[in-house]
């Protein structure tokens, strides 16, 4: 590296797993936990962020044992987290199916499709509680999609070779959030949870380096508040909205771990990006957001483009020795089924060489031709009926008679704030969970675990491990002067918003900013282009805070206003993911530098200089971001090559 | 496209608001509805005026957070659509579109097209749930469900909340939304111990929330983007009669 | 779940409550329009049979009990009904206008269940009022142009005799009315009271329907049958 854009700061690791065979460290942790008083655990206060699975799950845990939750969402009720969304299913090693699943084998898988960049203590841990979470969700009268002897049925996913996925339907995610949404409203009603939708958490309250609260805007009415408590909880979900189009909700965003981050606590891997290879492509300018197909699409269809580029010819009207079957081409053996993260750059590649279809060029057909030839159309509806539907609202084109479309969006972002084995940050008595957090996925995420991995946070690691802490420490009342500060820092920013009064909303940044993320820190990155990220986003960012344009007042409800913050948040994220993706000169999992890649243009990790977690410190306004590495130790799964070929 | 959008502007809670007039130009028809609107925000901004203030999330039809009556319908004109998933395609060019908030009592206007949905999660606090605190739970295959039974609660449990049912019925009743739960929780085994102090705790609420007596008209479930199904009206009427009436509560 | 503020069963103050009320009440109605109906045809078999019929509800029960008991109480059963009826169907009414204080400037015109639904209202109304000036004609003979002293058959022949045309008029209005009412309101009954499932929906429907149909045609066949003079 030539010039400096990080500082190298101290070697960090995680204090909290216990030593041991690894089937035995949670036990362990669990037991070697200090325990809260039941007495006492009423007075103490837990403020959770976000309804989503692990907040969620975590608010309705807490309550039940007793804690005084004080929860925060920023949508109008806490149902509607992004959560919801998730549509293909969770994993969890029952071996209902007796065909070799096993605790280890969910463990080994996840280490391995993580690229060997997560913690194995971590790994083995949700893998054992993931049967658990089965368990509880169907006491929670979840319902699961079941077999006519009324037992839970399984289905394949992701590639992996055992059935170890429960759904219901293509609506897992809403069946699962509802369950635990259900069981928070539980603690609402018996007064053990205080509930806060339309609030969004804009500031940590930290006082002699611990979290004791948050301040608060009242998207209603403008009015900031600020609540203390004993730790905090962070389950604000992922920040895939830094590219503007994704498939997250439009309110989606990092401003409560960010905002974190600005107090101290360490954000790490942030270049690691899933992108999913099925969604929706862009239709136009209006385009606000992706739409995600299930995966499952590409059991059936095939993906192809024309050989030659700037074929504008309608799909059915290209014979068959003029197209290119390229999945099927390259990856003889997986095909069509390759990761999501190689589909996704072989799509983009196509696309690249100005061979993609539809508006812009940028999309690739996934024909079902063949399927209703060989199954009939009847069993094609009968699997895929609903996403046609669903692909025809949306396109406006019936994908029996016309190959879908699909292109590549980002989906899921394995970075997050740096836990230790507790779920606890670097800042004490803050505590992150689900896609906040970075824990367990490592560089990729198999697909039907970001569901288990909220779950196990909220109902089974979290409640156990957040008791440690609050047991260890007596903590005064919160200094006044402390939460002014705080205070102050939110009411000056959102007074900058409003009177910057320049040309341009809010929208037009994050457009820009999310073009510039897609560009060179997307499926495909290189250093150079990296480079130039890191020149335009600055730029981006000085733009902003002189040209953006807030109408309205603070004191009311005001979507652009909520908006800038968001946005002014992800300007600075932004600068942090291309540096760690700049940083990170090897490919692995859901990061692909496109100088390490081996000859048939596969990811090329290099365990030898990036085993580690890089997770990073705020370097200050203007300043550069410290790097503190976690070396990763590989004891049960050694690391290899991944081939698909 | 070119169009005509009538939008309902409130200031807020006690503004009295009004239908304002914006003729809007150069829309895709592969726009979404709300993409539609994001667009004459835009606009809005650019000329200094405040933009539309509309609920939306998730984008794909599952949040429930989206709203709007278009031209008299909850969601707009398409069947078992949400309005994030209606796009403008489904509009004639040149046509004037009529916008408006869900208008019930118990959803009290909050800004322009917002309105406050609390009063659902109110219902869901008063029983919508199963008491099953974490960690206490079953093995999950100790209490096998009949497919039937898991399919008919699955499509009850489909429901995203989003109120539509509400805006559409003319009484201003929310029978389906609580026919839904009740019906979702009461065919599960799992919900058969509290199944009929639910269903009278949950309408109790309903009724002191200000919503309307449902009187079987079938709009809503025409309005509903989920097609949650009548039915679940009647199983929450002979569930709550059997509970009250009948002595099953305790 | 909250140990729930109802101690007494909320089934009178609850919206289900009511319409449950409603439903058992509009049973009762219906039973005693298709009684009232069977009786009403016996015009065609002449002016004795029908006349004995209308003494003979008098006398129903004689001699256990003294003259005219039976039909009282069945009278006041039916006002019972009556009464509950409406003040179920106002006190939902009245509930639905607060519950909806601000209507849509748009009002898309929705038929999801037919036609008919949409007539309960007003067409309970219209029956309503219909009820009250049938009973002036026929059991107060306030308005009834045959009088006090004529026999029933003959206050029936003069009542619908083509110069009351809007007698009849009125009559044949509030005919359908209760047709309309009935195919709907058969139906919704069954849903209120919990009994409608998927399994038998198809069903209520078609007796509902015809239920309305014959109760309508029944009613309808004795004014036009004096108005086109098969009655005399």
């Amino acid at each position: 590296m030539s010039d400096p854009f990080y500082q190298s700061g101290e070697p960090i690791a995680d204090a909290k797993a216990p030593a041991g065979p690894v089937e035995q460290r949670w036990t362990t942790r669990k037991f070697e936990a200090k325990l809260v008083n039941p007495a006492n655990k009423r007075k103490k206060k837990i403020i959770i962020i976000g309804t989503g699975l692990a907040g969620g799950a975590a608010g309705a845990t807490l309550g039940e044992a007793g804690y005084q939750v004080v929860q925060f969402c920023f949508q109008d009720s806490p149902r509607r987290a992004h959560s919801i969304a998730a549509q293909g299913g969770i994993n969890a090693a029952k071996n209902y199916r007796n065909d070799g699943d096993s605790v280890h084998r969910l463990f080994y898988d996840t280490v391995k499709g993580g690229d060997f960049r997560a913690r194995e203590s971590n790994v083995h841990r949700l893998a054992e509680i993931s049967t658990q979470i089965i368990d509880q969700c169907v006491a929670q009268g979840v319902p699961f999609a079941r077999e006519y002897g009324g037992l839970l049925d399984n289905r394949s996913f992701g590639g992996t070779q055992v059935s170890r996925t429960f759904y219901a339907r293509g609506q897992t995610g809403q069946q699962l959030l509802l369950g635990a949404y259900q069981a928070l409203m539980r603690q609402v009603d018996a007064g053990n949870v205080e509930l806060h939708a339309r609030h969004e958490m804009l500031d940590l309250i930290v006082e002699d380096g611990r979290a004791r609260g948050v301040v608060v805007r009242d998207l209603i009415n403008g009015e900031i508040k600020h609540y203390t408590a004993d730790a905090v909880v962070l389950a604000s979900g992922g920040y895939g909205n830094v590219y503007f189009l994704s498939t997250n909700a439009m309110g989606s965003n990092v401003t409560a771990t960010w905002r974190a981050h600005k107090h101290g606590a360490y954000f790490a891997n942030p270049c690691y990006t899933q992108i999913h290879p099925t969604c929706i492509p862009v239709s136009g300018d209006h385009q606000s957001k992706l739409t995600l197909m299930s995966e499952s699409l590409r059991n059936d269809g095939r993906v192809w483009v024309p050989k030659e580029g700037g074929d504008t010819r309608r799909p059915a009207d290209i014979p068959e020795d003029e197209r290119d079957y390229y999945l099927e081409r390259i990856y003889p053996s997986f095909g069509n089924l390759v990761p999501r993260d190689i589909a996704s750059r072989a799509a983009k590649n196509v696309c690249d060489e100005g061979r993609g279809v539809g508006p812009g060029g940028l999309g690739v057909y996934l024909d079902f031709a063949d399927a209703i030839e060989r199954l009939g159309r009847k069993t094609v509806e009968a699997k895929y009926g609903n996403l046609f539907e669903m692909y025809e609202r949306i396109t406006g084109e019936n994908p029996y008679d016309t190959p879908m479309r699909i292109y590549p969006a980002v989906h899921y972002t394995m970075g997050g704030l740096w836990v230790d084995y507790d779920l606890s940050s670097n800042i004490p008595g803050l505590f992150v969970t689900g896609e906040a957090n970075f824990s367990d996925h490592g560089a990729n995420r198999l697909g039907a675990s970001a569901l288990m991995q909220g779950l196990a946070d909220g109902y089974f690691v979290l409640p156990n491990t957040i008791g440690d802490y609050i047991a260890r420490t007596e903590l005064p009342a919160v200094r006044d002067d402390a939460v002014q500060e705080a205070r102050t820092r939110v009411t000056t920013q959102i007074e900058k918003f409003l009177s910057i009064d320049g040309d341009r909303s809010v929208d037009s940044f994050h457009r820009e900013l999310g073009h510039i993320m897609w560009e060179y820190c997307g499926m495909e990155r290189t250093e150079e282009g990296l480079r130039k990220a890191l020149e335009l986003i600055p730029a981006l960012r000085a733009e902003f805070w002189t040209r953006l344009k807030v109408t309205g007042s603070g004191d009311e409800l005001n979507q652009q206003l909520e908006k800038a913050g968001r946005v002014a948040d992800f300007l600075e994220l932004g600068e942090l993911m291309v540096i760690d993706a700049l940083h990170r000169s090897e490919s692995c999992g859901g990061h692909f530098r496109a100088e390490s890649q081996d000859e048939d243009g596969e990811a090329k990790r290099d365990d030898e200089n990036f085993a580690y977690v890089a997770a990073w410190e705020w370097g200050g306004e203007g300043g550069q971001p410290v790097l503190h590495k976690e070396a990763l130790e590989f004891e049960y799964v050694k690391p290899t090559q991944r081939s698909y070929k | 496209m070119k169009l005509t959008l009538r939008v309902w502007r409130q200031k807020g809670p006690q503004d009295k608001g009004s239908m304002v007039e914006y003729p809007i130009d150069d829309i895709s028809p592969d726009a979404s509805f709300l993409e539609m609107l994001d667009v004459l925000n835009e606009r809005l901004i650019a000329e200094g005026d405040e933009p539309v203030a509309f609920d939306h999330d998730c984008r794909e039809g599952i949040c429930g957070m989206c709203s709007l009556v278009i031209n008299g319908t909850p969601h707009g004109p398409e069947r078992n659509t949400t309005t994030c998933q209606l796009h403008m395609r489904k509009f004639k060019d040149g046509e004037v579109i009529d916008v408006e908030p869900w208008r019930a009592a118990a959803f009290p206007v909050v800004k322009d097209l917002v309105v406050d949905r609390g009063a659902f999660d109110r219902i869901i606090t008063s029983g919508g749930y199963i008491s099953a605190p974490t960690g206490t739970a079953p093995e999950a295959h100790s209490t096998p469900v009949p497919k039937p039974d898991a399919d008919r609660a699955f499509e009850a449990a489909e429901c995203i909340g989003c109120g539509a049912c509400v805006a559409a019925c003319p009484n201003g009743s929310a029978a389906l939304f609580l026919g839904a739960k009740v019906t979702h929780l009461g065919l599960m085994p799992q919900g058969q111990p509290e199944r009929w102090d639910r269903v009278v705790s949950m309408l109790d609420t309903h009724d002191a929330e200000g919503f309307g007596g449902c009187t079987n008209t079938g709009e809503c479930t025409v309005a509903c983007p989920k097609g949650i199904s009548l039915d679940v009206i009647g199983r929450l009427n002979g569930d709550f009669i059997k509970a009250s009436a009948g002595g099953k509560k305790k | 779940m909250r140990a729930v503020a109802i101690a007494k069963p909320a089934i009178y103050r609850s919206t289900v409550g009511k319409k449950a009320v409603m439903a058992v009440s509009g049973g009762v109605l219906v039973l005693f329009l298709i009684g009232h109906m069977v009786g009403n045809l016996k015009i065609f078999y002449g002016a004795e049979d029908f006349d004995h019929y209308a003494h003979w509800l008098r006398t129903m029960g004689e001699p256990a009990v003294p003259y005219r008991t039976l039909l009282t109480l069945l009278e006041v059963g039916l006002v019972v009904a009556v009464v509950a009826h409406m003040w179920s169907a106002t006190s939902l009414a009245l509930r639905a206008r607060r519950a909806r204080p601000v209507k849509y400037a748009s009002r898309k015109k929705s038929h999801a269940q037919g036609y008919a639904t949409h007539t309960m209202r007003y067409g309970g109304v219209i029956i309503a009022l219909f009820i009250v000036w049938h009973l002036l004609d026929m059991t107060f003979l306030v308005v009834n142009p045959a009088g006090r002293e004529a026999t029933p058959y003959e206050r029936v022949v003069q009542g619908f005799a083509p110069e009351n045309w809007y007698v009849t008029l009125f009559y044949v209005v509030a005919v359908i009315m209760v047709g309309l009412h009935l195919a709907h309101g058969t139906w919704s009954a069954f849903n209120s009271l919990g009994l409608r499932t998927p399994r038998n929906n198809r069903t209520l429907r078609g007796v509902a329907f015809a239920l309305a149909g014959v109760v309508t045609l029944g009613f309808l066949a004795v004014p036009f049958a004096v108005t086109f003079g098969l009655v005399s």
